[in-house]
């Protein structure tokens, strides 16, 4: 709690500087815990239910506990088209898991998002926020052995 | 073979974007010196006169923009940098190629406009642009270069809404980023109620170059009523997916074949979706327009971000079309009714059409919902959203026709 408390208060002069304290909070939590919503509700003096609207309003940001690693494989158009529905299948039967769901290890999260903007990539996909580029369902499990 | 012109991407692949010394060494930080000697208004009229429009979608002129900007004792330059727009990574590119054109460009505004605090808003989905604009900044700061003028860089947290310019300023100030009703403009009423100018990366990485070698000078560049150069991201079924620069009066035939190379695999090409996500589907039979925002516009196209996604002919309209009905529904604020509910049943409809359970009499319904959201919603995102179904609904209903329940 202190901790929690502490990565708040770097940012309470901040104008604005909810979204970044929950940032950083989701840097070290993996996701922005209940208390730390009552926490920055007080902190930057709106009500719980403001604090919590903020947070589940970004993609981004996570109410809820996820893994160590957050996968994201983008399904926009122009993934979609160059074969996103295989790579997502490939993924969720290496991991034994659906999108949206974490491994009961609590190391891995995969979830859908649309373009992160490196569409000269298509397939991409994302873990915690590094870019992989021209995924295909062969090049999966290469991916996922960089984090074992 | 025709070439490219880079103004924005003059630096990209010659400097070390990471070394400020590079880019001083290839006369950068020069333009801001000499806006610096020129009085705020003149600086504004001879970005007027260069005609530089927004190049984020709207197309505004940049000048004018700033024009409208009140006198007040606080007001702020925000960098527009949430490229959410799939098929779109023009700005990422820039902005990692050459991050100080746009520092400078933010700099040079700043004093047109008589701010000295930029805010440049970057999507989350991009965490190391965030590292490298703020080493840029630093490294600006400490070769002195931006005087007083300080720039702060916010991430945004994965919501494609924000990228419309009320919305961004919600998300600085900390809160749900849905859009406010207009007017009162950002111009006037932005950041904290004080006076911001928000444009895009391209705008801003123009201004540079604008100031040194003069209005005339840009103006001359590409098609008259809308000069220059646009940064453009091709992606899709085309041999070279890449960023190019070129004329704004290149066409679209150019743009897919000289700078593309092409449809892979040797294929024909079927449609081509220029603009992002809400961008018009372009048949084969009329890539012979120039990009520039009124060519296209008059041809019931959009330039919008300058994406150009590219469909070979075993592409399935329909499918690609629901997909981007998804995306819609998904990225909708729900601030505003039309759109919540809209794009809601605007993606019902499509899959229903995409699993060939659907009637004719559901074709009609998709248009006229189309029509009523395009005036209706509130922000550009629900008044966006119908456009791809609207323009294959012209163009490509025979692909629509072909999946309709025959019974
Ligand atoms: C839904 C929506 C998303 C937008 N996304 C972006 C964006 O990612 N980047 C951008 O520069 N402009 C975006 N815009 C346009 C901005 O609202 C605004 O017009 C633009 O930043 C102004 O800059 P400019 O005049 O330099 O183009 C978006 C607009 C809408 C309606
Ligand atoms: S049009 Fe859509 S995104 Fe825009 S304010 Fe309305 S609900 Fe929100
Ligand atoms: S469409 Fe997938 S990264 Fe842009």
């Amino acid at each position: 709690m202190a901790n929690i408390k502490d990565i708040i208060a770097r940012f309470s002069e901040k104008p604005g500087g909810l979204i970044e304290a929950y940032h950083a909070l989701q840097k070290k939590y993996n996701y922005i815990p209940a208390e730390a919503i009552k926490e920055a509700a007080k902190i930057f003096g709106v009500s719980e239910a403001q604090a919590y609207g903020v947070a589940t309003f970004y993609s981004y940001l996570s109410v809820k506990p996820r893994g160590k690693y957050i996968i994201r494989i983008c399904e926009s158009a122009p993934c979609h088209i160059a074969g996103a529905d295989e790579v997502i299948k490939a993924f969720e039967s290496e991991l034994g898991i659906k999108t949206g769901e974490t491994t009961p290890d609590g190391k891995f999260t995969f979830e859908l998002t649309e373009c992160v903007g490196q569409c000269q990539g298509s397939v991409v996909v994302t873990i915690n926020g590094r870019p992989y580029l021209d995924v295909t369902p062969e090049k999966v499990p290469a991916i996922l052995a960089e984090y074992s | 073979m025709i070439k490219e012109m880079r103004i924005v991407l003059r630096n990209a692949d010659k400097i070390d974007p990471q070394n400020i010394s590079d880019y001083i060494a290839a006369g950068g930080y020069k333009a801001l010196e000499k806006a610096r000697n020129m009085k705020p208004e003149d600086i504004i009229s001879e970005v007027k006169k260069s005609n530089l429009r927004g190049r984020g979608g709207a197309g505004f002129n940049a000048g004018l923009k700033w024009s409208f900007v009140p006198q007040s004792e606080t007001k702020y330059v925000v960098c527009n940098l949430d490229e959410g727009e799939p098929g779109t990574y023009k700005d990422r590119t820039i902005v990692e190629k050459d991050p100080h054109t746009l520092l400078e460009g933010m700099a040079i505004c700043g004093h047109a406009i008589g701010s000295n605090k930029g805010f440049i808003y970057c999507r989350g989905e991009y965490p190391y642009i965030v590292e490298h604009l703020n080493h840029a900044i630093a490294q600006a700061k400490e070769e002195g270069v931006l005087g007083e003028f300080d720039i702060e860089v916010r991430m945004g947290g994965g919501a494609y809404v924000c990228g419309e310019e009320t919305a961004l300023i919600e998300s600085i100030e900390g809160h749900r980023g849905e859009p406010r009703f207009k007017p009162p403009f950002p111009g006037v009423e932005g950041l904290w109620q004080k006076p911001t100018v928000v444009n895009n990366v391209e705008t801003l990485a123009n201004l540079p170059e604008i100031i040194t070698r003069g209005a005339e000078w840009y103006s001359s560049i590409g098609s008259s009523t809308y000069p220059g150069t646009k940064v453009l991201t091709l992606s899709g079924d085309i041999v070279n997916k890449i960023c190019i620069e070129v004329p704004t009066d290149t066409t679209i035939r150019e743009v897919i074949y000289e700078f593309g190379g092409g449809i892979r695999g040797g294929k024909k090409l079927k449609a081509v979706q220029i603009g992002g996500t809400s961008g018009a589907f372009i048949p084969a039979s009329m890539i012979d327009i120039p990009i520039d925002f009124d060519s296209m516009r008059n041809a019931g196209f959009t330039l919008g971000t300058g994406a150009v996604f590219v469909m070979d002919e075993t592409r399935d309209i329909v499918d690609v079309v629901t997909r981007i009905a998804k995306f819609f529904e998904h990225e909708s604020c729900g601030k505003c009714n039309p759109c919540r509910e809209g794009t809601f049943r605007c993606y019902e409809i499509m899959k229903k059409i995409n699993q060939g359970r659907a009637s004719s009499d559901d074709l009609e319904k998709l248009q006229l919902l189309g029509r009523v959201m395009s005036k209706a919603c509130l922000c550009g995102l629900g008044q966006a959203a119908p456009g791809p179904i609207l323009t294959t609904l012209q163009h490509f209903r025979h692909e629509y026709e072909r999946k309709l329940f025959l019974s």
